[in-house]
């Protein structure tokens, strides 16, 4: 927590008036406006679109037009792009969401996650390129800060091609795993998914978002709903586009012959969780960290490799290898020394042998007298 | 008009033999005056068949994890087999078990076919190749014994697969691309029926929609899938109606949950409780009611009849056997099948001659080059020989010289003992050596 000065007299010596500062920040962000960009990636059919709408509750996918199996067997995975901007209570928000139709949808997926990967790098070189422009008045930032992974539900966790994906994205932008359509699954069987979802993550080593540690001096109530979130990962999660009538209250939810489930009732889903975790609590860290690290990886190796690059020219132009740098540059690979070197081993080899040959002859001949 | 009594029932082997209406004019039907006894016919059939016992074998395709060996587990009313698959298998196969079961007097003979990993590469190319294999295996099986000259067809096991549960993904959109391309290549080589897997996860407005979208998208692509038959006047009204509840939406489950006063297999959520065997809340027991109950006879005769017999004609004429001679004379397999062999012995005979000369001429040249090899050696080994008769002549040469000289210093020493003052006088011998050449 800030250590917050209380407002003091204004004739009092001690007082100076920067407690202020956090409301000028306030005010000033308003003005502004807030910007959030998410992506939303998985298989089709595992309601993603739903979600979205449930999560800010407008509806954007209202002229989407589905396509038929046959025409998906070739599909190349897209990327498309949704921009809204929400207001409430005097804030503005710009949202994004950035949709992958396609992906995992053909028969053959082979690097089908390619695209994303390179859209991102996209965005991070646009800003980069900008960044180190000259006029910086107005740049657009249209990183991705947060990517709704989504896990099919009718499997025993992850797949080859989920974790293919995630490790080619987890140093790119912040990974958060869903665990879709959840009303499939018993909470024995939730339970049982999370575990092996959140250990085969840790086994193929793939970097999800990581929720912050909160401060120790926080108050218990807020430790423990930190800590509740963070061992709900993956989120189980159900979406729904319509509101129904369940116990004498409206709400969104999904109508069944044998019950109603309630989208908002923790007891039934870890929506509330998700929403509080995206857009409560933990929307500007998914930005700070998008900023701070995945950008930040990704300028250093620009820069790297772009001196890498002028290095290798400076030095194709001199005659020997060791020549100094200011730079720290990877070593040269020593591909072609190591084929001459095997050459003329082996042609001492065979010299060698031809020697001993011609010794023991002449032992031969020399024994025979 | 007429009609013969057809012998198709529950046939392992042999073709049902069936005359159409107005072709046999000397055939009239007759009119009884007693009980003869002949409507006993069924019941004989009954009871062979009975004694022998049935026999059924059922292939499930699904991704892992999709529900494919719990369904069969509460179809069945028995737990199988419990293990899980992983979804990190490098390709697809498949996973036969056969189980002996018996309900009343009846014993079956259940086999189960599971596919292990489909669906769950990132390449999927050739994820239906290793089903097709499979499927033309047990076709082909079938095809050896019944083409066998001591043939046990009574006693044969029959495994090919009599039907086909496909089971689709719950995602309320469409079919899989994979699900398309499987189901058009086996369309022809099996009875399918498609269901939609888990499907508690589907409301009722979203079920109608999606039932009717994959339909749709099977009929529009041509692929066929097992109709229940509507020409037996006692089941075709119910199989009508069933036809129209295609693709059954299911839900598996052996865990049982208190309803009222009953134990029901049922799924226990927050929100209800779903029970599998709840018309209301699935079709399990529809697919139930047509797979086992009421077609499962069926199943087994389009097997027999249609896929099989498909299987076989093409085989045939893949190894170049027709029905009609070159002169478009009918042949018999026998004539066809001698001639083959004939052709194929000279080929063969042909062959090994080719191989033979190869190999013989192969081993001239190999002589060939050893000879040259040896006689290149031999040589080498005389000029060696040579050179080293030459070094031991001028061996020889320096010796005797060397011995000369000796012999000349010892008897210039013993001249020198002899006359003691000439010893300082005496020429050194190669001097002296030089003074004998100069004479």
């Amino acid at each position: 927590g800030v250590l917050t000065m209380g407002w003091q007299g204004v004739d009092d010596k001690e007082y100076v008036g920067f407690a202020t500062l956090p409301n000028q920040v306030h005010r000033k962000s308003v003005k502004k406006g807030f910007d959030f960009t998410l992506m939303v990636a998985g298989e089709s059919g595992l309601g993603k679109s739903t979600l979205v709408t449930s999560l800010f509750l407008t509806d954007m996918y209202r002229d989407r037009k589905l396509l038929h199996a046959e025409e998906r067997i070739m599909q190349t995975v897209e990327i498309t792009k949704h921009v809204v901007d929400i207001e409430e209570k005097g804030i503005k928000l710009r949202l994004t969401i950035v949709d992958t139709p396609g992906f995992g949808d053909a028969v053959n997926n082979t690097e089908c996650w390619k695209p994303v990967a390179d859209y991102i790098d996209q965005q991070f070189e646009q800003y980069f390129r900008d960044e180190s422009g000259l006029n910086r008045k107005n740049i657009q930032d249209n990183r991705v800060h947060c990517c709704l992974y989504f896990v099919s539900p009718f499997g025993h966790g992850l797949r080859p091609l989920d974790v293919e994906f995630m490790k080619a994205l987890h140093q790119r932008v912040n990974i958060v795993p869903i665990l879709a359509k959840a009303d499939t699954l018993t909470p024995s069987e939730v339970e049982h998914k999370k575990n092996k979802i959140r250990n085969e993550i840790e086994h193929f080593g793939i970097r999800i978002y990581q929720f912050p540690d909160c401060d120790s001096d926080e108050d218990e109530d807020f430790k423990l709903q930190d800590q509740a979130l963070k061992e709900s990962i993956p989120f189980a999660v159900i979406g729904s586009n319509t509101v129904v009538e369940a116990k004498g209250r409206r709400v969104r939810g999904r109508l069944y012959p044998w019950g109603i489930v309630e989208v908002e009732n923790p007891m039934h889903c870890d929506f509330v969780k998700l929403r509080t975790m995206l857009v409560r609590t933990h929307m500007q860290d998914l930005k700070d960290v998008t900023r701070e690290t995945h950008y930040e990886n990704y300028r250093a190796q620009c820069i790297q490799s772009m001196t890498r690059l002028v290095v290798k020219e400076r030095n194709r132009n001199k005659l020997t290898r060791e020549s100094g740098t200011d730079f720290p540059i990877p070593a040269i690979p020593t591909v072609p020394d190591n084929e001459t070197e095997k050459l003329i081993r082996e042609k001492d080899e065979e010299l060698r042998r031809m020697q001993e040959m011609l010794q023991k002859i002449q032992r031969q001949i020399k024994d025979s007298h | 008009m007429a009609t013969c009594w057809t012998m198709g029932m529950g046939a392992r082997m042999g073709v049902c033999c069936h005359s159409s209406q107005g072709q046999n004019d000397n055939c009239r039907p007759l009119s009884l005056s007693g009980h003869v006894g002949f409507d006993s016919l069924p019941d004989q059939l009954v009871n062979k068949s009975i004694h022998q016992g049935f026999c059924f074998n059922i292939l499930c395709i699904g991704e892992t994890g999709i529900g494919k060996s719990t369904l069969i587990d509460s179809l069945f009313n028995t737990s199988f087999d419990d293990r899980m698959s992983t979804h990190f298998q490098p390709n697809v196969r498949l996973k036969a078990q056969t189980y002996e079961l018996q309900e009343s007097t009846v014993r079956l003979k259940l086999t189960i076919i599971n596919t292990v990993g489909f669906g769950d590469q990132i390449n999927k190319d050739d994820s239906y190749q290793p089903i097709v294999d499979y499927i033309d295996a047990q076709f082909e099986a079938y095809l050896q014994e019944e083409l066998k000259i001591k043939r046990s067809l009574y006693n044969f096991h029959d495994t090919r697969i009599h039907v086909c549960l496909y089971f689709i993904s719950p995602t309320g959109h469409s079919l899989k691309t994979l699900d398309l391309l499987t189901m058009k290549i086996l369309d022809n080589k099996v009875n399918i029926i498609p269901i939609i897997a888990k499907a508690d996860t589907i409301s009722k407005s979203e079920l109608q929609k999606f039932k009717i979208k994959l339909m749709s998208e099977l009929v529009s692509n041509g692929v066929q899938i097992y109709q229940f038959p509507t020409d037996d006047e006692t089941i075709a009204k119910i199989n009508a109606t069933m036809n129209g509840y295609l693709p059954f939406a299911v839900v598996g489950g052996m865990e049982e949950v208190k309803i009222g006063n009953k134990m029901v297999k049922a799924r226990q959520y927050p929100w209800g409780i779903v029970q599998v065997e709840n018309e209301n809340h699935c079709d399990f027991v529809k697919l139930r009611e047509m797979l086992i109950c009421t077609n499962m006879e069926d199943l087994r005769e389009q097997t027999h009849a249609r896929h099989y017999e498909l299987y076989r004609r093409c085989k045939l004429e893949e190894m170049g056997f027709r029905d009609t001679g070159p002169e478009n004379k009918p042949v018999s397999l026998q004539e066809i099948y001698e001639s083959k062999r004939h052709e194929f012995f000279g080929e063969l005979q042909q062959k090994e001659e080719e191989m033979r000369q190869m190999f013989v001429q192969r081993v001239k040249e190999k002589e060939a080059i050893l000879k040259e090899a040896e006689r290149d050696l031999q040589a080498k080994f005389e000029h060696l020989k040579r050179i080293h008769q030459d070094e031991r002549m001028k061996l020889e040469e320096k010796r005797r010289l060397l011995e000369d000289e000796i012999i000349a210093f010892n008897k210039r020493k013993a001249a020198s003992d002899l006359h003691p003052g000439q010893a300082f006088a005496s020429t050194p011998v190669s001097l002296k050596k030089e003074k004998d050449r100069k004479k």
